[in-house]
């Protein structure tokens, strides 16, 4: 009974050392962003509670100018695969798996939500005045 | 006469082979509805036309025969029928069963079951869709607790009255519900009438006394309890006028449909030119289903025998099926009238008679219910004092 | 626990996260706690949903020719439907947001052709008839599916007196980002809700418009001013199934 003790908390300690070498977590992949203001803990432990309050602000009534957004998300969080394209949530390697593999929490979004960014497609409307300041800090951006 | 004895079922030979025989049933639809899972409903027979297919066929049914399996409990609690009292206790358990077997297909059909807390916690007040699942869930409640008192010990006869009426009228009312499912859908010319509510209480009627009738039979028979001859020529002939009255709503239904010339199209689909529902329209749910039943059970010599009433039983079982067929899927079937008075064609399968043929999977899952709605009563009168161990004529009281 | 909201501008579609925290600012904090909402935004209650709108569609059936499919086609590439696996073996199976439907008068003979898509109606018995509220109407008067919410019951296809909606019968790869959809839920058109929001038209207006037709009018039915109001108010115009008293906010003219 001892030996077999032993011998689980041996079998233990195996499948945590690869744990342990990524200091206790999940390796999580950069984003390309700026991080978030409000710093990664937050996020971390709020997600799923933000996402769900601006997904039914968006939803529901139409309010598009929200802070969490799933394809911001994927957006900013996109895992480049060997070919360079941006991984789906299919792949291990996906932002939102290395995380909820690591907690078995299983993921709802990506039956009908794209795990992976959008080719860039043109705006959907004309730029107005008052769009310009930011358009220009991209376009500045993007040239550095 | 002696006083009825209620004793658990013992767990014979042939028990068990039935219980194994169930048990693979359930299974298999345990399968079935993985494999729908994870494929998607694409697997099945249904589609974006025929949107609610034999599942539902099934799940209907069975609903339906849970409220009317309770009237043998109700005629002896609430209408005092001292024949029918010792039948009480096996009325509510097989409703209770059927409610469940017809719930689970209904729900393991969804396109997204892992949600039903979804269905159980958000509740749109406008659906009769969401009425219907607090009429369930009320159904489990207040026959659970008739059956409570029944079964309790020497509870007070108006108590168990009181149960018994709160029951009925609750059994009316979830029947309503049901038939209004289809009864309130003003978008097809199949439904849309206030009469579907009526049709299906008479139906539960019919269905769930045949339901219960075989049961009974198939039970007493494994088991070797004694059964009255009269006691099922009784029931039988009541068989018969439950079937008269889901003939008459039925001919009304059709009757006011015909009156009006906008509804000459579906009217002409189901009961001339429409194939295989026109056929179980008048082989199936008319002749199949209400006049021979009739007729066997009134038979002035034949009608007393029990084979009379299981086999009308049977006959019920298998017209209500068709009838349910042809509401469910002949509605669906028959093309949504948008533009009345012009030709319509689309690449969506507009003004075309849509078909389907279940797939083997749907029959599994419907099947399945079916198993686990027998399974629970099963294990029900196992675990439980529901079946007497005699109905005899001679021990049962006469009114 | 505090957060910091951010104020973003209205942005273009092509920008990225980074771009909105550059160029926005807090403007307003609230504590994080059950029940209470999340964030407060100064002044933004005109980005969401107006319920003094209600958008609707004039189709003039006279310029809709029977052989031009080009609202159905935008339709499919704007919101990513109509290329899944059994799309072309299983057609019955398959989704259709909006569909050409060809009409022949059986007794003068006239024949012509006009788009069905949902109907956006007013009393939409889609909604009504939904067990989980899954099934909504936006304060605009946008119906639509939360596919969050709909456990694929199917009910309000059988509710639907214009076949507008469909369930998602296999599994979905690649959905559009502005219109996901998945399987075993139910979805219709959405009156292209993410064009509308940002200020655009439907695509399949956008479409009529390019063919030339220009058949589809898209606007502010409540609006007095705009087009679709004027041409409502000018010109005789009917809806689907009016018997039924839903009040659909997508409109037929010369039908």
């Amino acid at each position: 009974m001892k030996r077999l003790f032993v011998l689980l908390m041996l079998l233990a300690g195996l499948s945590a050392a690869p744990v342990l070498a990524g200091d206790l977590g999940p390796v999580v992949p950069r984003a390309s962003g700026k991080p978030h203001p409000e710093g990664n803990e937050f996020w971390r432990i709020n997600h799923m509670l933000l996402m769900v309050h601006d997904r039914d602000q968006t939803m529901r009534l139409g309010n598009r100018e929200v802070q969490a957004s799933l394809a911001e998300c994927v957006d900013c969080h996109a895992v480049k695969g060997a070919d360079g394209a941006p991984v789906s949530a299919e792949d291990e390697r996906h932002f939102c798996r290395t995380c909820h593999d690591y907690v078995a929490v299983k993921i709802d979004c990506f039956q009908c939500h794209n795990s992976r960014p959008e080719a860039p497609k043109q705006a959907l409307r004309t730029p107005e005045p008052a769009d310009m300041p930011g358009i220009l800090a991209y376009l500045k951006e993007a040239g550095e | 006469m002696e006083r009825t004895l209620y004793r658990e079922i013992k767990a014979t030979r042939q028990i068990v082979q039935l219980a194994v025989l169930l048990a693979a049933f359930i299974a298999a639809a345990a399968l079935a509805v993985l494999y729908i899972e994870h494929h998607g409903h694409i697997v099945t027979g249904m589609n974006n036309q025929i949107v609610w297919g034999m599942p539902h066929v099934f799940a209907i049914f069975l609903i339906v025969a849970a409220s009317g399996a309770l009237n043998v409990a109700s005629i002896a609690s609430v209408f005092g029928q001292v024949p029918y009292k010792p039948l009480a206790r096996l009325s509510g358990l097989l409703a209770l069963a059927l409610l469940a077997g017809g719930l689970a297909v209904l729900v393991l059909d969804l396109g997204r079951p892992d949600r039903l807390i979804v269905a159980m916690t958000t509740y749109n007040f406008s659906s009769v869709f969401a009425w219907n699942i607090l009429l369930y869930n009320g159904f489990f409640v207040i026959v659970g607790a008739y059956l409570f008192v029944q079964m309790a010990r020497s509870m007070p006869y108006g108590v168990i009255r009181t149960a018994g009426t709160i029951a009925f009228l609750w059994r009316l009312v979830l029947t309503t519900g049901t038939g209004s499912i289809f009864g309130w859908l003003v978008a097809r010319q199949a439904y849309d009438a206030a009469v579907m509510a009526p049709l299906f209480v008479a139906m539960s009627f019919a269905i769930g006394l045949a339901v219960f009738l075989l049961v009974l039979g198939l039970i007493t028979w494994l088991t070797e309890r004694p059964l009255g001859e009269k006691l099922v020529a009784r029931m039988g002939r009541l068989l018969g006028i439950f079937a008269g009255v889901v003939l008459y709503f039925t001919a009304v239904q059709h009757l006011t449909n015909l009156y009006a010339a906008e509804h000459s199209g579906i009217e002409a689909f189901i009961l001339w030119e429409g194939g295989l529902y026109t056929n179980l329209f008048w082989f199936g749910q008319v002749l199949i289903g209400g006049l021979i039943p009739i007729a066997l059970v009134f038979h002035p010599t034949g009608g007393a025998k029990p084979a009379s009433a299981f086999v009308a039983s049977a006959l019920v079982v298998a017209g209500g099926f068709a009838q349910l067929y042809v509401i469910i899927i002949g509605g669906q079937a028959y093309p949504l009238e948008m533009f009345p008075g012009y030709q319509v064609t689309s690449g969506f399968s507009d003004g075309v008679v849509n078909a389907y043929s279940a797939s083997y999977l749907e029959v599994l899952l419907g099947l399945g219910g079916v198993a686990l709605a027998l399974a629970i009563t099963g294990v029900g009168m196992k675990v439980l004092r529901i079946l007497p161990t005699n109905l005899s004529d001679a021990n049962i009281g006469q009114d | 626990m505090i957060l910091p909201a951010l104020n973003f501008p209205k942005k273009p579609a092509d920008m990225n996260r980074r771009d909105f925290l550059k160029s926005g600012g807090a403007v307003a904090t609230l504590a994080l706690a059950p029940g209470v909402t999340l964030m407060a935004f100064g002044g933004q209650a005109s980005a969401a949903a107006d319920p003094g709108k209600r958008w609707g569609l004039l189709i003039d059936v006279n310029k809709c020719p029977s052989d031009c499919s080009a609202c159905v086609s935008a339709c499919k590439v704007e919101n990513g439907w109509g290329n899944d696996k059994h799309a072309a073996d299983h057609p019955e199976a398959a989704p259709q947001w909006i569909r050409k439907v060809s009409l022949t008068d059986k007794s003068t003979g006239r024949e012509f052709a006009l788009p069905v898509m949902c109907q956006h109606c007013e009393n939409p018995p889609c909604v009504d008839v939904c067990p989980t509220n899954a099934s909504f109407k936006r304060p605009d008067g946008i119906v639509l599916v939360d596919k969050h919410r709909c456990i694929g019951c199917r009910y309000c296809m059988m509710a639907c007196p214009y076949k507008a909606r469909s369930f998602v019968h296999e599994d979905v790869t690649d959905q559009k980002t502005h219109a996901p959809r998945g399987k075993g839920t139910v979805e219709s058109c959405t009156l292209c809700v993410h064009r509308v929001d940002a200020g655009g038209a439907p695509a399949c207006v956008e479409a009529c418009n390019t063919t030339g037709n220009a058949a589809m009018l898209f606007g502010d039915l409540n609006d007095p001013d705009s087009e679709i109001a004027q041409a409502l108010k000018a010109y005789p115009s009917v809806a689907i199934r009016d018997d039924l008293g839903l009040n659909p906010g997508v409109r037929y003219s010369n039908l």
